[in-house]
């Protein structure tokens, strides 16, 4: 078991707008968030990961260390796509530059290793931040909307990304709002019927 | 913080703002010197106003501060880190350079280097509860003002000590005391505040 | 004794509790500041050497000893608010900023008018009012800062963190302001006497701070009770107690 969450409610200020979410993800499981818009996906994910915790109450056990992604890349414009790679505040991960521009190559950005990352195009940034997926080794993965700003061949690549991860034994919830990539590999969690 | 401008700003500022004052008060320099202390602490203190607002603002827009948030060491931890390196590229910087402008506004050599003691010790202090405040409204649109509002008041003791240690040092009392002060104020200020702004950043996180 | 407690963080419960309250200390308080203000204004003698001027003191005393408790109200009712995180310290805390703020501008105001007379000009650079006016900033960015966020619940968390830091620094505060004050004081605006205070002036004084402490409990009820109409406004055991009287 890697993600144990029983009886979830998030509340944003004095609303309610989900409660009694229940969802158990184990190795090998991709999950995806399906909601209409505002119907807080985003943060039921931020209260999995343990970004968010005021407003967040219910049991939520993580077996294992956690990869969360946002909405944002966090990353820093003025530094280069390594030096940023570099930094992970998980901290005890120590990535040698190798590493790293063998992770950048496979996002395709072969030669853009040490330019500011400002000077990106906006799907360029994300896949610098996508490559963070590589050089983590932590077994669950939580990703907020990962496919926007990406193009059909990145979609595919983190597709398979994706895929990698669960055959090794590691698993992913995700929110899109594209339906049913993964096909019968994915199981939908539909955040309308909890929605007060 | 990695261009150089966000290094040289806030000594600019410094550098203009103690220009406007002999502009605005006249050139006496008996004028000057007795007004110099307050005025080269009150800039400081605008000084790392100006800069502190901004401190959190880019790792919370670019999502660094929710990465940051999953670290396994608290986050009162990181934001100690944050300040520290935020701190010598402002606050130490400012101390370094304002015998320069101490001397420019007229200030007696015997209060240059309480100027610098205090101004290094101050700035500690100012630097933390500017983050707090950053901590704060970091998450609130046209937090600037309201910034101001939150933070002056929190500073009033420390620019107290800091302008009558080096009003003691010109006068040839007892800057000592003061300095003490000022020093067990930063102690304290790094001990308590950012367990605050730990609380602080969490709740921006939340909302 | 946790009951009580626990009864308290509930909101229906509060709202009747603090209604038999208020119906009790708001005849009391409307008493206590009559009989103080009479007793105060027409029954104790002039000072010797401020005349009837002094009697203002029985308003500008009681408004700034209050204030000054208020905040540590407030920051109490953060750092419960923190901790154990109910709802009604949440409400206490918003509720107290504002009645604090008030007190804190009655004492100024007071102050200044108190200053005409007293010292020839309408604003001193006192240590007293100094401290006044740090206090009425520093409860003007709670209530700004409460205002700045639109969730409400992480407001009330943003300002129990704020107010508990400006309860920490509000002693230092005054201290430092009381030393740089006798550091700077002219010779010709000391005013000494208050510690020699005739007792036939002192108990009206002291009547009017328990009245002062009491105007301040009801304001703070009769605030949190329209704070609790606000935000229950949807919810059932309002609607019933609306209907049902």
């Amino acid at each position: 078991m890697l993600l144990e969450a029983t009886q979830v409610a998030i509340e944003r200020g004095d609303r309610r707008l989900l409660s009694g979410v229940d969802l158990s993800v184990t190795a090998g499981e991709i999950w995806q968030l399906v909601g209409a818009n505002g119907v807080g996906k985003t943060s039921l994910l931020r209260g999995l990961a343990g970004v968010a915790r005021l407003g967040v109450t219910g049991e939520i056990r993580h077996a294992t260390a956690v990869l969360y992604m946002g909405h944002a890349s966090a990353l820093k414009l003025g530094l280069s796509a390594v030096d940023n790679l570099r930094w992970h505040p998980a901290g005890d991960v120590t990535t040698s530059a190798g590493q790293i521009c063998e992770a950048l190559s496979a996002v395709n950005l072969a030669g853009y290793e040490y330019r500011p990352v400002g000077a990106l195009s906006a799907g360029q940034q994300r896949r610098v931040a996508l490559a963070r997926l590589l050089l983590s080794d932590a077994p669950l993965w939580l990703l907020d909307e990962p496919f926007t700003a990406l193009d059909v061949a990145g979609c595919e690549w983190l597709e398979a990304c994706v895929r990698g991860h669960v055959n090794g034994g590691g698993a992913t919830v995700f929110t899109s709002h594209q339906p049913s990539r993964f096909g019968a590999l994915q199981q939908d969690l539909d955040l309308g019927q909890y929605a007060v | 913080m990695t261009s150089p401008a966000d290094v040289a700003n806030p000594l600019l500022f410094f550098f203009m703002v103690i220009t406007l004052f002999p502009l605005g008060l006249g050139p006496d320099p008996a004028r000057l010197a007795t007004l110099a202390p307050g005025v080269l602490w009150v800039v400081a203190l605008l000084a790392s106003l100006m800069v502190s607002a901004k401190l959190f603002a880019s790792d919370f827009e670019d999502g660094s501060l929710e990465q940051l948030a999953l670290a396994p060491y608290p986050l009162a931890v990181t934001a100690l880190a944050e300040v520290s390196a935020h701190w010598l590229a402002t606050g130490f910087l400012l101390a370094l350079v304002s015998p320069i402008f101490g001397v420019m506004l007229g200030l007696p050599e015997e209060g240059l280097l309480t100027l610098l003691v205090s101004l290094l010790l101050g700035t500690v202090c100012l630097t933390l509860i500017g983050a707090l405040g950053s901590a704060l409204t970091v998450n609130i649109r046209r937090g600037g003002l309201l910034l101001s509002l939150l933070i002056i008041p929190l500073n009033v003791p420390v620019l107290i000590f800091g302008t009558t240690a080096v009003r003691e040092a010109v006068l040839g009392g007892n800057p000592e005391s003061w300095l003490a002060l000022l020093g067990g104020l930063a102690l304290g200020s790094v001990v308590v505040v950012p367990l605050a702004i730990g609380a602080a950043l969490r709740v921006s996180l939340d909302s | 004794m946790w009951t009580f407690i626990h009864k308290l963080g509930s909101p229906p419960w509060f709202f009747g509790f603090s209604g038999t309250l208020v119906r009790w200390l708001l005849p009391i308080t409307v008493t206590l500041l009559l009989v103080g203000a009479i007793w105060g204004l027409l029954v104790a003698p002039p000072d010797f050497r401020q005349g009837n001027s002094y009697r203002i003191i029985y308003i500008h005393v009681p408004a700034a000893v209050v204030a000054l408790a208020g905040y540590y109200v407030m920051a109490f009712a953060g750092a419960v608010s923190l901790i154990w995180r109910i709802k009604m310290a949440d409400v206490t805390m918003r509720a107290a900023a504002p009645v604090g703020a008030v007190l804190t501008a009655i004492a100024l105001v007071t102050g200044a008018i108190w200053g005409k007379p007293t010292w020839g000009t309408w604003w001193v650079w006192d240590a007293r009012i100094t401290s006044m006016l740090i206090l009425l900033f520093l409860y003007l960015g709670v209530v700004a800062l409460f205002e700045a966020y639109e969730n409400k619940t992480a407001a009330a968390r943003a300002c129990a963190v704020l107010s508990l830091v400006g309860m920490v620094n509000i002693p230092i505060i005054y201290k430092s302001v009381d030393w740089w004050y006798s550091l700077h004081q002219p010779a010709s605006i000391k005013f000494t006497g208050e510690s020699a205070i005739d007792s036939s002036m002192l108990y009206p004084l002291l009547l009017m701070i328990v009245a002062f402490y009491c105007l301040f409990t009801v304001t703070l009820l009769l605030n949190m009770r329209a704070e609790l109409v606000w935000t229950h406004r949807e919810s059932g055991w309002l609607k019933q107690l609306v209907g049902g009287s």
